[in-house]
């Protein structure tokens, strides 16, 4: 069956994120575009995914506990995970490869945690658009140690892109899907590189405002409506198609 | 201009290549994204970036740039330094900045 997702939201605690992305916004806003899944991915954090995840089992719509890491080379990565539990330990382990450095907010805004009623329960002081301090390869390898998916974001972009900053794609290096931006055709990006054309991919928002969410465009061929049939789809060993 | 006199004269620490300090380079280019550099890099040039992951050693190999000078005493992998030496490529760090590397490079006559 076709399941309908967008799997790059951010919240307001990623400083780009608008205020009003907050827990309850975000959950509504993907009800109404008739999402079935969609998940969570600040910078470099997840404090704001156990909200968003309880009221998702709440609301019936999927919220995948993610982060969207960025490496040493300057190149976004999504990180998904089945449980919070996981990511938890992931964040962890993540967090003693990240430099502590104070947040701007004049100029980058404040980076709210909410909790399931929209309420401010704290504010992350840390700068946290920076590199942590592991290659792409590593951070692969951690989040797999996480039983997690590490999904390179936005590859057709100019900036924190896996293309953009390290050239090409090395076959060894093993993801589990790219993620495109929803203004390219996967049959326009593949024209252009068709080297890369045995590869999975997804088509995100990277949503920092409400009404940037996607609609019900991009779907995966799952076996039925749950995370672990999103991670068996994903993961590059299964034969799900995605479009 | 002969790589083993830059890295001479410039006190570089030369960490990859050995056998082919003995190349000529003729140019400097200085870039971190390396699909910029795929795009407007030369061949001959002594090439200047932050990035250490492998990936810089192919892009130098696929444009014949015959040396990498990593900047401020960056570590690099040791997949790179063994692929660099595989391909060719004359790689050294030094703890100067990018700007004071050019500015001697060109000092030293490159352009």
């Amino acid at each position: 069956m076709k399941l309908y997702y967008d799997f790059h939201i951010h919240s307001a605690l990623s400083p780009c994120g608008d205020e009003d992305m907050t827990p309850n916004n975000i959950i509504n806003m993907a009800m109404l575009k008739k999402l079935d899944a969609i998940a969570l991915t600040d910078h470099n954090i997840a404090a704001n995914c156990s909200a968003c995840t309880a009221l998702g089992r709440r609301n019936g719509i999927i919220v995948i506990p993610g982060m969207e890491v960025q490496t040493k080379e300057e190149v976004h990565v999504l990180c998904l995970f089945e449980t919070i539990e996981k990511i938890e330990a992931f964040g962890k382990e993540l967090n003693t490869h990240f430099e502590w450095l104070p947040n701007r907010e004049e100029i980058l805004g404040r980076q709210l945690i909410l909790d399931e009623d929209d309420r401010l329960i704290g504010e992350e002081k840390r700068l946290l658009i920076h590199s942590v301090d592991l290659s792409i390869y590593a951070l692969v390898e951690l989040a797999h140690h996480y039983e997690g998916l590490a999904i390179p974001a936005h590859i057709d972009k100019k900036a924190f892109s896996l293309i953009s900053n390290l050239g090409f794609i090395s076959p060894d290096l093993n993801v589990d899907a790219l993620e495109l931006y929803k203004m390219t055709t996967l049959e326009k990006f593949i024209g252009k590189n068709p080297m890369y054309k045995n590869y999975r991919y997804i088509f995100n928002s990277d949503a920092h405002y409400l009404h940037d969410i996607s609609e019900r465009d991009h779907w995966l061929e799952v076996e039925d409506i749950s995370i672990k049939s999103i991670f068996k789809a994903l993961r590059k060993s299964s034969k799900g198609d995605a479009k | 201009m002969i790589i083993k006199e830059i890295i001479e004269e410039l006190k570089l620490n030369q960490v990859s290549g050995e056998k082919d300090s003995l190349k000529t380079v003729n140019g400097v280019y200085i870039c971190d994204l390396l699909s910029w550099v795929m795009a407007n890099g030369s061949k001959g040039d002594i090439w200047i970036t932050v990035q250490t992951h492998l990936n810089i050693i192919a892009v130098a190999s696929l444009l014949e740039i015959p040396m990498i000078i990593v900047p401020e005493s960056i570590e690099i992998e040791e997949e790179t330094l063994a692929k660099a030496d595989e391909e060719n490529i004359v790689v050294c760090t030094s703890e100067l900045d990018s700007f004071t590397l050019a500015c001697n490079l060109n000092e030293l006559g490159l352009k």
